[in-house]
């Protein structure tokens, strides 16, 4: 396997809107995802977390930039290549009640891929499910049930079991465990990282928890109206947050100690400004309490100000 | 002294095709002015029927009280005729829900749901009420609320509509405020900013709030005291430095447990609570948590612990701190390390 598992080059995802009005989703971003790691994304409610993740596994065509995957670009692939890449790149959404059809059987929902690719068959593949139902936590007999007989925890493991089924290498986990219970979040979470190890996967894990995304990533990025805006390894980024918008963005995160919760915030100023109309310059100046005159004129660039350190932001100009 | 809210024995049922759902079950808490009370607790556990109840907003059917009572302010607000609770609930009592989108009405400016809130409760002119109505847009920090005052709530970002929201509730300085899950559909970022709004008003106008959330670090910042809810019952209630320094309820161990700690670097492998949420149509008979509780002894599965009195202001309903469960002191220590 190649060092980085997944490569994003200048990649662009737009929506046209109307005659004049585009959405820049994702706007030139650049970054890699390395084999074997998880890789977490927050960001502002529609900076493009989810047109990012589902745009790199082709639920949505590029607008623009490339996309490699294990060491091919993904648009100059074969058929057949194309076809093993779609199956090894798995998504799995934030809603487990929407997303399992409520009239088949778990059975059927976790073989979906199985029959799609023509993988397995009779006794193999009646193996095959009780063992990915095994493998996520759950029992044999849940298989001829249906998805309203789950809790929240159990059916996003039916959903984890069902994108496990081909054999992914790469999954992007689109909030998994927003929509559940605090004490199911941990389980699945739990699971997840389980699976890493011993399946060897990569995550692209989307989320608003900054405390679990810190907990299961090695790297983070943080995205802002369509923009890439920082990226680092999780811990460095949460003890030297360069972007102010990451400063802000970590200073807002509720402590759950009660004696340190009287501290400094940096409180953001107005709202998030319209995507079909971006500000000028740096998109984050408009509330941005560090703005500097530049910021209105020119585009910052996404360079590495420090080692594995990466950040848009012209306080770092040198 | 008098408190503002008093809920007592509180029951609350629904009629569903799958059965019976005791939904609350025999709640009982208090809230003094000018006091921020949290609710936390499982999906289902009973947060948003409570306070529905007191709203006077329990549908029926298929919902119905089935007993206890509610005094605020001196009166049962359950022996309220439907006149008199509309009076209370626009002027005294108001309420934030988790969706703006549900509470606002969409066909009117945003400024004229305020400014017709003031002259209906409140018998300000019209020229007064709109005066007001700038000025709440602008307390809760709507930018130009001169021009906003104009537009219709889908004009409104998801965090102004919140913020706009609050302004309708506040407008008539009621004196006690429910916000359920206020800032679950927001970004931290936002979210810092309703929480910070909603603490300024505290303050400024001395209101109490009822506060429900998923999230025990706006409860950390927010509140003094706190309820944790779970299969309809509250299971523990305490002063939040109280209850993050010396839970005494295993679901509150679960709780603490199952959520990561952001300050240090060491990757710790988090303790979920095993198993699934209770079945509300055929409780246990015993403790609702019993069937997740790794302490749980015979006892537990047969009996409903009553509320034991840990310290002033602080109960928990588990039998592990009644005299005769084996080793009190060995389990509360259990629950201390593991959230160490
Ligand atoms: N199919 C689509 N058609 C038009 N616009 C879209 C489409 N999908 C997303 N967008 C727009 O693209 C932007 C980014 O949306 P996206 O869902 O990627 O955000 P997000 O970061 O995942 O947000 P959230 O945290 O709220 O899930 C938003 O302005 C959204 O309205
Ligand atoms: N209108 C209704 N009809 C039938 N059952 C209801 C109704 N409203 C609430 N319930 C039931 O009452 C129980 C308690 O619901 P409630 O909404 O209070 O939970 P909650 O603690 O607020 O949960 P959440 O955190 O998910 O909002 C649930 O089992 C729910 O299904
Ligand atoms: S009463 Fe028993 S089952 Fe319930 S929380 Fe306490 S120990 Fe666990
Ligand atoms: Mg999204
Ligand atoms: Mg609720």
């Amino acid at each position: 396997m190649p060092k980085n598992l997944v490569e994003i080059k200048t990649l662009k995802k737009y929506f046209h809107l109307g005659k004049d009005v585009t959405v820049k989703s994702v706007d030139d971003i650049s970054f890699t995802i390395r084999s074997g790691e998880t890789f977490g994304l927050v960001g502002e409610s529609g900076s493009g977390k989810s047109t990012l993740g589902k745009t790199i596994v082709g639920l949505h065509q590029a607008s623009g930039g490339e996309i490699i995957y294990n060491g091919k670009k993904v648009a100059e692939l074969s058929k057949e290549e194309q076809r093993v890449a779609n199956k090894e790149m798995q998504i799995i959404f934030q809603d487990p009640h929407a997303s399992l059809n409520p009239r088949m059987r778990v059975g059927d929902i976790i073989a979906e891929g199985i029959d799609a690719y023509k993988l397995l068959k009779g006794k193999q593949r009646e193996r095959r499910i009780y063992e990915l139902l095994e493998r996520v936590g759950l029992l044999p007999e849940h298989a001829k049930r249906y998805p309203h007989e789950f809790s929240g925890g159990q059916r996003q493991r039916i959903g984890i079991a069902r994108a496990l089924a081909v054999e992914p290498k790469f999954i992007v986990a689109d909030e998994p465990i927003s929509a559940l219970d605090v004490s199911i979040q941990a389980q699945v979470v739990n699971l997840m990282e389980d699976l890493a190890k011993t399946e060897g996967l990569t995550y692209l894990f989307i989320a608003h928890d900054l405390g679990m995304v810190k907990h299961i990533s090695d790297r983070i990025g943080v995205m802002y109206l369509g923009k890439m805006m920082e990226l680092s390894d999780s811990d460095d980024m949460f003890q030297n947050p360069l972007h102010p918008y990451t400063q802000a963005l970590l200073s807002a995160i509720p402590k759950t100690n009660p004696k340190m919760a009287k501290r400094e915030r940096i409180m953001l100023q107005g709202d998030p400004p319209s995507p079909t109309d971006p500000p000028s310059g740096c998109r984050f100046r408009t509330r941005c309490p560090l703005a500097m005159e530049v910021c209105a004129k020119v585009e910052p660039s996404f360079k590495e100000v420090e080692p594995n350190h990466w950040t848009a932001c012209h306080l770092y100009d040198a | 002294m008098e408190h503002l809210l008093k809920v007592d024995q509180l029951k609350v049922n629904f009629n569903t095709y799958g059965g019976e759902v005791k939904a609350v079950r025999d709640v009982s808490f208090h809230v003094d002015q000018g006091e921020i009370v949290a609710i936390v607790g499982e999906s289902g556990s009973g947060k948003s029927v409570t306070v529905q109840s007191i709203m006077g907003l329990i549908p029926s059917p298929p919902g119905m009280i089935k007993g206890g009572s509610i005094q605020f302010e001196g009166k049962d607000l359950l022996t309220l005729s439907k006149r008199q609770m509309r009076k209370i609930k626009g002027s005294k009592i108001g309420m934030i829900f988790q969706d703006p989108m549900t509470s606002l009405n969409p066909t009117m400016k945003v400024g004229k749901q305020i400014a017709e809130a003031l002259i209906t409760h409140r018998n300000f002119s019209k020229a007064n009420a709109k005066n007001k109505a700038v000025e709440m847009l602008k307390l809760v920090g709507i930018p130009n609320p001169e021009a906003r005052f104009q537009q219709y709530p889908h004009e409104y970002s998801g965090g102004m509509r919140q913020r706009a929201m609050i302004a309708i509730a506040l407008a008539c300085s009621p004196d006690l405020l429910i916000a359920d899950e206020p800032t679950t559909a927001l970004d931290v970022t936002i979210q810092a900013q309703v929480l910070e709004l909603m603490k300024e008003l505290q303050k400024k106008m001395n209101t109490a709030i009822i506060l429900i959330t998923h999230d025990l670090g706006v409860v950390a910042e927010t509140a003094q005291r706190v309820l944790v809810m779970y299969g309809g019952v509250v299971v523990e209630s305490a002063s939040v430095m109280e209850l993050f320094e010396n839970p005494r309820h295993p679901y509150t161990w679960g709780l603490l447990q199952s959520i990561p700690d952001t300050d240090t670097s060491e990757k710790k492998r988090l303790v979920p609570i095993a198993g699934s949420p209770p079945d509300l149509f055929s409780p246990p008979k015993g403790c609702p948590f019993a069937p997740r509780c790794k302490y749980a002894m015979d006892i537990c599965l047969e009996e409903m612990p009553t509320d034991y009195d840990i310290s002033d202001g602080h109960t928990a309903k588990c039998w592990l701190n009644d005299e005769r469960a084996p080793h009190p002191e060995t389990f509360a220590r259990l629950g201390e390390t593991e959230n160490a």
